[in-house]
């Protein structure tokens, strides 16, 4: 008697979709990463070390994973939020107030935000601790130092999306920076030596203006909700290629007796 | 206390809060693997290298991290709002006005040096000089396992660099800087009408050198003695340790390009700890703090 299970195991329909049997060998464990789109990004085989989250701290893929739930909750909020003067702040009112979910997703999207800073950060940390940035994983270290400043760069944008006292004065004295630029800003030095004044110099291109204001909502939202996640996908994209292509996660040579 | 414990519970700070403790537990946890790798012939990464399959082995792991973030953040979500204030007012401007808080640092760095160093220069040159330490260290030990003794100066600069120009600068611009960014004990009353002695002197000034001729105009030789004391605490300290170094089997494995990089980022990061104390200490001592030490017609340092 064949039960109904084992009957559909066997058409066409489940094995079209599911390529290999799920019984414990070591070839069905090794096509369940390459015959997975997304695992795939896992060799089939590591050293055993590069399980222990002691040696790991898991921050390079908890960073990745705040990165999916932001974009996740990012996509969510954009359907409730008008990036201009007049709609924004009140936008995020209802959002908090009568939005079902509204104040769950918001917080998820700050709360994430802000622990992606401090894992991109820890990650660094424990790179450097571990002397991973050494041969052949130089360059991995650059992209890396690039993705930290696309981090910082991501989570600035935003702050100035609520368009309440708090994100417009923290993004003034942010960008306020930018007037003191050598050059490049009205404020800086040689700046008014190559002609820059407060309507024409590195801030006014960055605000759209002269002080934080609608243009500058605009050109946040953009850079944040597209720009930027594009940018720093790609060069995701490539660090955890690289990481592959360098010979997988860090370790000791232990091709060499000597340490 | 009361101010203090309002601005440390406020929802936006409790990351820092956090990264505190974090940052506290992983400097311990990360120097106790070292010390453990010190001790022995083969790292504890070196035991551990034998093949093991992914699934399920690091599937895993990856399953049940992404579970705890969830839990984590599901349960912040529902206790903590996100902050919402009143909506944005071009002519209101809170005091103290605070950058988000990962650039606090920075801000805090605007007390020591004018906004185009603390603001665009020092950013710049932290950026670009973490880009440059995989090609300037070349010391091939301790790639791949946790250690110290194999790599002592690079792993104190970065101690200090991170755990002390970062991470406490923040603490102190984020906790202690109150209105008007003036320093208070976290018990003190966030007082917005305290008063502060604006006392700066110039360092020429400190010697008897007025930056400023009795007409306003700026003393030519204010600004030679402030030239001569930036070149010349990069050019002695440089020197000195050049003349040091020049001899060792390090220095003719590095050359001179990787050198003089590496010379001149810690050095760079030396001379903003002396401006700190520059600024910090001479009151403790009965004298003026010191604003600049090089003022120039373009700009002052």
């Amino acid at each position: 008697m064949i039960s109904p299970m084992q009957k559909f195991r066997e058409s066409e329909v489940y094995k079209s979709i599911f390529r290999h049997k799920y019984d414990d060998t070591q070839r069905n464990r090794a096509l369940q990463i390459v015959d997975n789109v997304f695992l795939h990004l896992h060799p089939v085989r590591i050293p055993r070390h590069a399980t222990n989250v002691g040696f790991t701290w898991g921050m390079g893929g908890i960073t990745f994973l705040l990165f999916l739930i932001l974009t996740l909750t990012g996509v969510i909020l954009m359907f409730y939020y008008r990036p201009t003067a007049q709609y924004a702040y009140e936008d995020m009112k209802y959002l908090m107030n009568d939005v079902a979910f509204g104040p769950f997703v918001r917080n998820m999207h700050r709360w994430a935000a802000h622990l992606m800073v401090i894992t991109v950060m820890l990650h660094m940390f424990r790179v450097f601790l571990t002397g991973s940035y050494k041969p052949p994983r130089q360059f991995n270290w650059v992209i890396g130092v690039i993705l930290l400043v696309l981090t910082f760069l991501l989570s600035f944008t935003g702050y100035l999306l609520p368009w309440d006292q708090l994100s417009i004065w923290a993004v003034t004295v942010g960008t306020n920076m930018a007037r003191a630029t050598p050059l490049l800003g009205h404020d800086g030095p040689f700046g008014l030596e190559l002609g820059m004044k407060i309507d024409n110099d590195i801030r006014f291109v960055l605000l759209g203006g002269t002080q934080v204001g609608p243009p500058t909502l605009l050109r946040f939202y953009v850079g944040h909700c597209i720009f930027l996640p594009l940018i720093a996908s790609i060069f995701m994209v490539v660090h955890f290629w690289r990481i592959r292509k360098d010979g997988g996660i860090s370790g000791p040579d232990t091709t060499k007796k000597t340490f | 206390m009361k101010y203090f414990l309002e601005i440390v519970t406020k929802p936006d700070n409790i990351p820092i809060v956090a990264l505190l403790f974090l940052v506290v537990f992983y400097t311990w946890f990360a120097f106790k693997k070292a010390r453990k790798n010190d001790s022995q012939e083969l790292p504890e990464e070196a035991k551990l290298d034998d093949k093991i399959q992914v699934w399920p082995n690091l599937v895993r792991v990856e399953f049940l991290g992404t579970l705890i973030v969830f839990a984590i953040l599901a349960v912040w979500s529902i206790t903590i709002d996100a902050p919402l204030e009143e909506p944005a007012n071009p002519t209101l401007t809170p005091n103290p006005s605070k950058a988000p808080w990962y650039f606090l640092g920075l801000q805090e760095l605007l007390v020591y040096f004018d906004p185009w160093i603390a603001g665009v220069i020092l950013p710049s040159i932290i950026i670009v000089g973490l880009m440059a330490i995989p090609y300037i260290d070349i010391n091939p030990k301790g790639n791949g396992y946790y250690t110290f003794k194999e790599r002592k100066f690079a792993i104190l600069t970065y101690y200090f660099g991170f755990l002390i120009l970062w991470v406490a600068l923040i603490i102190l611009g984020t906790f202690l800087r109150g209105p008007g960014w003036n320093f208070f004990l976290p018990w003190e009353y966030w007082d917005p009408h305290k008063v502060v002695v604006l006392n700066n002197v110039d360092l020429s000034e400190m010697i008897g050198i007025p930056t400023k001729n009795p007409d306003n105009s700026l003393n030519i030789w204010a600004t030679l003695f402030g030239f001569s004391f930036v070149s010349g605490f990069f050019g002695i300290l440089g020197a000195w340790h050049y003349n040091k170094f020049k001899k060792t089997e390090t220095y003719k494995l590095m050359g001179p390009i990787r050198y003089w990089t590496t010379s001149l980022l810690f050095w760079g990061m030396a001379f903003v700890v002396l401006k700190i104390i520059l600024r910090l200490l001479p009151p403790v001592l009965g004298a003026y703090p010191i604003k600049y030490v090089w003022v120039t017609p373009w700009f002052n340092i």
